[in-house]
């Protein structure tokens, strides 16, 4: 291990280990603001410290696009961020959620796209695959919810024969899922066509459920990029994903029944049944 | 490299932690612990910015690209956002 494997890996043990306890800390009313600033310090220093990755072998063009790309998307989110209404907030988590997906579903893309998701054997392959499809379910699905509750969508939307739909696009994923996982190198056209399929799949998914239920969603949503995250750390080698992404995939997913619950509802139901479009409809 | 079983068990582990830390919270805390934890896979931006440092090409680079500006509105976003929200709770609770 070289001197700055040592350093980053050490600063990714920090991160988790801060990670974790400040999501303990927010389970409480008095301490839930420090733990909120001690994950923003474990944050701070994996990001910090990713600058002096070994395994980043761009040149100096690549750091300046990182540096641009961090102030585009930090600069843009810290805006919005501040100066939402406090009523808009659970959109705003469903925009911020849906792009850790979008940004896991990206490095799903890059690995696949430039083969090295097909040089360490095929649990690995798996793992992209499948963090690509919750990835990109994530993304499009945080989106559509993002809109419906900032009224940019129509309320009740319902396309008849949707549960079939859904089946087969269900089917084709797999299909398609399974053609790349079993081709040496995966094509370029079925890595693209199996994306564009997950974006689908989260629109079609998230479209006929009515705004009352959304928080439930969201809930779900935040746990899948969770769980893409972890799927995409185990991929590209970074523990500190693999943990944080782990913790948050149980978590929400915990917390998406407790919601559930809390409403005197199933999963299923919320997901299946369209009780909520006329609840969604009331409620706007 | 995390391979085999050492993974299966870091996995595991995670899971159990991220069951653990739920487990036993208030109902009003919901909502803000959803969004920490929303801002906690936010970590995926170190993930990004390795693809974009090591992507060759112009459609790897901009999909690296696109990837580190998502990632670091979730980061970002994540945090601005719980902040607040733990800010109006407390000012609330007081």
């Amino acid at each position: 291990m070289s001197f700055w494997d040592f350093i980053v890996n050490a600063s990714y043990f920090v991160a988790a280990v801060l990670f974790i306890y400040g999501l303990k800390q927010m389970g409480s009313p008095r301490t839930a603001k420090k733990g909120i600033k001690l994950a923003g310090i474990g944050m701070l220093v994996a990001v910090v410290f990713t600058f002096f990755h070994p395994a980043i072998e761009g040149g100096f063009w690549h750091y300046l696009l990182m540096l641009i790309a961090i102030g585009i998307g930090g600069g843009a989110a810290y805006k919005t961020g501040k100066t939402v209404q406090m009523t808009a907030m659970p959109q705003m988590v469903a925009l911020y959620n849906g792009m850790g997906g979008g940004a896991a579903a990206a490095i799903a893309l890059v690995e696949m796209y430039s083969h090295a998701a097909f040089e360490h054997g095929f649990a690995l392959i798996i793992m992209a695959v499948v963090g690509a499809l919750i990835g990109g379910v994530s993304f499009s699905g945080s989106l559509i919810a993002w809109a419906k509750l900032e009224g940019k969508l129509d309320k009740s939307f319902r396309v008849p024969g949707q549960q079939i739909i859904n089946g087969a696009l269900a089917v084709l994923i797999v299909i398609l899922g399974w053609s790349i996982v079993g081709s040496d190198d995966g094509a370029p056209v079925l890595v693209t066509l199996f994306f564009l399929a997950s974006l689908i799949f989260g629109v079609l998914l998230t479209i006929p459920i009515g705004g009352a239920d959304m928080p439930v969603v969201i809930s779900m949503y935040n746990a899948f990029t969770g769980l893409a995250v972890a799927f995409e750390g185990y991929v590209i080698d970074n523990p500190a994903m693999i943990i944080a992404g782990m913790v948050v995939g149980a978590a929400g997913s915990l917390l998406t029944w407790l919601m559930a619950v809390g409403m005197n509802r199933s999963i299923t139901n919320v997901l299946f049944a369209g009780f909520g479009v006329d609840d969604g409809a009331e409620a706007s | 490299m995390i391979t085999g079983f050492v993974a299966l068990y870091i996995f595991m582990l995670a899971a159990f932690t991220g069951y653990e830390i739920i487990g036993r919270v208030p109902t009003i805390l919901h909502t803000p612990l959803m969004s920490g934890s929303n801002f906690v896979h936010g970590i995926v931006l170190v993930g990004a910015m390795v693809a974009l440092g090591n992507a060759d090409g112009f459609w790897e680079t901009l999909i690296g690209f696109v990837g580190t500006i998502l990632a670091a509105g979730n980061a970002v976003g994540g945090y601005v956002v719980t902040e607040r929200m733990l800010e109006m709770f407390k000012s609330s609770k007081d």
